[in-house]
């Protein structure tokens, strides 16, 4: 019975074509990367920023871009389109942010909001802080910094 | 010029490696940006991803790599002044801004918009 159901289940699963994923994950990731950079040519020009603080900007900008489209439920058309294209860059980190915030908001504002608006963007959080806690002190104690 | 090429090539590198990983095991996007931020941290080590960044440019800055990378260059950098407390000190230096304006406006936009299925 249950073989039959692994079988049933495998057969209507939806076949998701690997090599083409890898060539348009690979396109638009490097199409957002070089629009950004061209933004960020645009942020040093415009208002005369360092090149580090117009970094800040152009992440500052899709940020907001990525957390206004995921509001307008435009977002989740994108990824299932673009796939980790737009879940790898900070685009990404920002989505998961505002729908968890959506999510919950019905929960009101301490207990759903609050509570589990880092509800799938902790885990980003958590690792880097305890793997800055493991690199940084085996650097300090073998290389000195 | 040369800094748009590496910029799509690594920005493209990156995402094409992670999407590679989610078709190819059961790892959820959740631990696939877990593994990136760690991997950014390590990184960091003698300066490698800085100079991804000096060649890259933002196709460098954007991917969630650069998260790891950021939360171990403030902490590094205020720990060779201060010690081992400067870890604790710095660790949010740099960082601070992506996480504060994503939760800012995260949570005025639940405020006025309703969720979408």
């Amino acid at each position: 019975m249950k073989d039959r159901y692994l079988e049933l289940v495998s057969k209507y699963t939806p076949k998701e074509n690997i090599l083409k994923n890898a060539v348009v994950t690979f396109l638009a990731g490097g199409i957002l990367g070089t629009l950004c950079e061209l933004l960020l040519r645009g942020y040093m020009m415009w208002f005369s920023l360092s090149r580090s603080e117009s970094g800040v900007m152009v992440i500052l900008t899709l940020i907001v871009i990525s957390s206004i489209l995921t509001a307008l439920g435009v977002f989740d058309y994108c990824v299932s389109k673009l796939k980790s294209a737009l879940i790898i860059p900070i685009t990404g980190f920002a989505h998961s942010i505002t729908s968890a915030a959506l999510e919950y908001r019905k929960e009101g504002l301490v207990l759903g909001i609050g509570a589990n608006i880092f509800k799938l963007a902790g885990s980003v959080i958590v690792f880097g802080i305890v793997s800055v806690y493991v690199f940084g002190i085996i650097r300090l104690l073998i290389m000195g910094g | 010029m040369e800094t748009y090429i590496y910029s799509f090539l690594f920005c493209g590198f990156v995402c094409m490696i992670s999407q590679l990983i989610l078709d190819n095991t059961k790892l959820t996007p959740g631990h696939v940006t877990s593994l990136f931020v760690v991997i950014g941290a390590l990184l960091d080590i003698s300066g490698i991803y800085d100079k991804i960044v000096l060649y890259c440019g933002a196709g460098a800055i954007i991917p969630i790599t650069s998260f790891g990378h950021l939360l171990i260059h403030g902490a590094m950098d205020i720990a060779s002044e201060n010690g081992f407390m400067g870890l604790a000190l710095g660790i949010f230096d740099l960082t601070s801004v992506g996480i504060s304006i994503a939760v800012v406006s995260a949570f005025f936009l639940a405020l006025v918009f309703k969720p979408r299925h």
